[in-house]
């Protein structure tokens, strides 16, 4: 189909401590991954307000990844749990607005799984790649 | 109107391969609010920062950005050179096109705009940005150390002698660690017990140590200079104060049928016990989970104990009052201090974890560690090689090397990095004390790259006549009395079998366990093999991501202990360092509430998980109450920013990381956004 070839927006809010640092690992290992994806940093993903992501979408992004530490090693202890929790209603919210949930996304990458988040990338894109472009946003807002 | 000069790193070869760092300069340029945009080979040099510091003077600038590699890289390197031209740091940004973007993309086009996206958010972001002043906070002059092991030995000693206090905690009831275990150590062939054993009593004596055993820590909480720490010190049943040492209560417990932990489960021990003869401190414990009195009235669901049960160590205690004490409970003690050092050290995997060499079922298939143990004198069989299965001394003995290390499918990938020379050192104790035995190794590699390991490996072969193989052990089956070793001999290119009376398997250093729970308390990461994580493999190998939290020895990663040593008195120095001052300097990365918009829900107040958030009170002229609203204090506050999400009313905000910096940095990844007047 035509439309696999398109490059997808997709925006990632990471945590300063743990998906950043595993990027910056994936970088020192040179590992490849995808260009299509820019991130912004964080200090804990406890930061990330839901209007971020809806910020995100509205700039025309087709994919937002949520991505901090693993349960229990949050390095404010606890961020990431209020994190996962608002991410989970949150996503509920867009399913019921008819939204793809694929194009709300969470992991945990350690500082130490730069391979994880490499493969994590590469497989966002495609999975997104799967799926048209995110028009729907513009569709409600116009 | 703000004035941002953005500074393109071509970092050699590094970022300008795969970016087309004149592209980017350009873009940068048309970027609103953007006075300088210029590239340089290395930024982070001496002439590239004082190209930055000589362009915010002649510029004037109220922000810089500097496109080079990750801000955990150079974020102060560059913060520092606008504080000496006298921008203020926390108006500088780093636009991480390294590690992000030229070391991951290979496509030069899709790089490019990468980068120039990534700029202009860090421009957009930077324009937000005010300027902040560092927090002092006091320091508490003690340290924590974790693990009386040679780590933990070392860097309580190198930081007491210092002049500051020290709380050393030992989860088992003495000092000494797996260093005590050993019978020599190479490539001296030092008695372990004789180097260790001075350190253990220099540290028991010393007026600057605080020594905790039989004890675990049970929570930490709080940061770099004021960390407040619970001890739980297990309930020992020994009074030390009073309890003399002299022994008689040893004797007379009874059964001896508890396998020894010291002796890897060769002897046995009795319930009440001191791990070895040279233990400190000498003073037994009471293990509660096999004493008689115990178990008996565990078994008939009762919690008071019965003297009837038992009570020898009581009537054999000579010591008024008693020093025996059946009444003593778990006690929780509250330290406070203001760095810690971790030095939890290794376990072994255990030769039941090896289906093909006999899942632990043979007796006589033993692991490196309890072979020290026969080989030590203090050991099971004072100092003689013998077999375990009937006492015999072994003709010969076969030592298996990466027994789970570099076997992936194992699920152990790395190199436990002493094998090779604590094997060595074994096939030489064995020809030491059994003169007609002959040893045989099986290798895949021999890694002695230690100072004067690659001469005391030929002394084996050389001197000691250990036959060494090139080759795996496919299988060890038992047939009759003997071990039958099937493997392979590569340089030979013949399958090799050998009917051996013992064989010693140098199995996987692993971390120990509940490094994972401890790891969590205090907030450090660590990797899939629950070994601790250094802040950079290196240049920073001593401390974590944790300020405040240092590392020492192979909890970090299977190592020796000269590196043990050294990086225990690394990280010593790391804290005499913090300790040298009264104030340390923290990031004013804090949370802050809005008085005026505060609705008083006490959201954040939950939320903070440093309960850095307070109730204060707003009054009016004449003393009355108005209202009372959140505060969050910046001693306290960490910088998470998980108030300012939660608050309801818009009021919270997080300094470096504001709401309107993220917005405008989310506005600005794909395009320009509309230039608004940023004062």
């Amino acid at each position: 189909m035509a439309k696999k070839n398109w490059n997808p927006k997709i925006v990632a809010f990471v945590c300063n401590w743990c998906t950043y640092a595993g990027a910056d690992l994936a970088g020192t290992s040179r590992l490849k991954y995808d260009a299509n994806i820019r991130l912004l940093r964080v200090p804990c993903t406890g930061r990330i307000d839901t209007l971020f992501i809806v910020k995100a979408f509205e700039q025309g992004a087709d994919c937002v990844l949520v991505s901090g530490c693993h349960p229990g090693d949050c390095h404010y202890d606890a961020g990431n749990y209020h994190a996962r929790r608002r991410w989970i209603i949150f996503r509920e919210l867009m399913s019921f607005l008819g939204i793809d949930d694929r194009r709300l996304q969470f992991s945990s990458v350690s500082a130490a799984e730069g391979v994880k988040w490499a493969k994590l990338i590469n497989g966002l894109v495609d999975e997104i790649r799967s799926i048209d472009p995110f028009k729907e946003y513009q569709r409600l807002t116009s | 109107m703000a004035k941002i000069g953005v500074f393109i790193c071509h970092c050699g070869e590094n970022i300008a391969r795969t970016i087309d760092v004149d592209e980017v300069t350009d873009e940068v340029e048309e970027m609103g609010g953007v006075v300088v945009s210029t590239d340089y080979k290395y930024v982070c040099s001496d002439p590239g920062q004082e190209m930055i510091k000589e362009t915010i003077q002649k510029h004037d600038l109220s922000g810089v950005v500097v496109a080079a590699c990750s801000p955990r890289m150079h974020e102060n390197t560059f913060r520092r050179a606008c504080s000496s031209a006298g921008l203020n740091p926390y108006l500088c940004e780093m636009a991480n096109i390294r590690e992000h973007c030229s070391w991951v993309h290979t496509d030069e086009e899709e790089a490019t705009q990468k980068a120039i996206d990534m700029v202009r958010i860090m421009v957009e972001k930077a324009k937000r940005n005010t300027e902040l002043e560092p927090i002092m906070v006091p320091v508490t002059k003690r340290a924590l150390v974790i693990g009386g092991g040679i780590a933990g030995i070392q860097a309580a000693l190198d930081i007491a002698n210092t002049g500051h206090e020290v709380v050393l905690v030992e989860k088992t009831p003495s000092i000494g660690g797996h260093m005590a275990q050993l019978s020599e150590t190479f490539p001296t062939l030092d008695c372990s017990q004789c180097i260790l054993t001075p350190r253990m009593v220099e540290v028991a004596q010393h007026p600057n140590i605080k020594l905790y055993v039989y004890a675990e820590v049970a929570e930490v909480n709080g940061y770099i200079g004021n960390f407040d720490v619970k001890v739980r010190q297990r309930a020992k049943f020994v009074i030390d104060d009073i309890c003399t040492g002299c022994g008689d209560c040893l004797e007379a417990c009874e059964p001896r049928s508890i396998p020894s932990e010291f002796d890897v489960g060769l002897s046995k021990r009795t319930a009440l016990y001191v791990p070895f003869p040279q233990a400190v401190p000498n003073k037994p414990v009471i293990d509660n989970e096999t004493c008689k009195l115990f178990t008996i009235a565990a078994e008939e669901g009762r919690e008071k104990l019965k003297r009837s049960d038992c009570g020898e160590c009581y009537e054999a205690c000579p010591t008024k009052p008693n020093s025996i004490d059946f009444t003593q409970k778990d006690e929780y003690i509250d330290e406070k201090v203001g760095a810690i050092v971790v030095a939890t050290g290794f376990d072994v995997m255990e030769t039941s974890e090896i289906a093909e060499y006999g899942y632990g079922k043979y007796e006589d298939v033993i692991t490196g560690l309890q072979f020290e143990r026969l080989a030590s004198a203090s050991g099971p069989t004072a100092g003689e090689i013998k077999r375990p299965s009937d006492g015999n001394t072994p003709e010969n003995i076969v030592f298996i090397q990466c027994v789970g290390s570099r076997d992936q499918a194992k699920g152990i990938s790395y190199c436990s990095k002493i094998c090779c020379m604590y094997t060595a050192k074994h096939t030489m104790l064995y020809k030491h004390k059994v003169h007609d035995g002959q040893a045989y190794v099986f290798y895949m590699d021999i890694r002695a790259g230690g100072k004067n390991y690659e001469e005391f490996t030929r002394r084996a072969i050389e001197e000691d006549g250990a036959i060494y193989l090139r080759g795996r052990v496919s299988r060890i089956y038992k047939e009759k009395d003997v071990l039958m070793v099937k493997g392979f001999d590569t340089i030979s290119g013949m399958p090799v079998e050998i009917a051996a009376d013992m064989v010693v398997l140098a199995t996987a250093m692993k971390a120990s366990p509940k490094t994972n729970e401890l790891a969590q308390m205090l907030g450090v990461s660590f990797d899939k093999y629950s070994f601790l994580s250094e802040a950079h493999p290196k240049l920073r190998p001593v401390e974590t991501a944790t300020a405040g939290v240092f590392l020492a020895g192979a909890c970090q990663a299977p190592k020796d202990i000269p590196d043990a040593v050294s990086q225990a008195s690394g990280a010593a120095a790391k804290v005499a360092a913090l300790f040298s001052q009264d104030l340390y300097e923290r990031e004013p990365v804090v949370a802050s509430v809005d008085e005026n918009t505060c609705v008083a829900c006490f959201f954040c107040l939950e939320a903070c998980p440093y309960g850095a958030i307070e109730r204060k009170e707003i009054k009016d002229r004449d003393g009355n109450l108005i209202k009372t609203v959140s505060f969050a204090n910046e001693a306290v506050c960490q910088g998470c920013g998980v108030c300012v999400s939660v608050c309801r009313s818009n009021s919270a905000d997080l300094a470096g990381f504001t709401d309107e910096q993220m917005f405008a940095s989310i506005e600005a990844i794909w395009e320009q956004i509309e230039e608004k007047d940023v004062a």
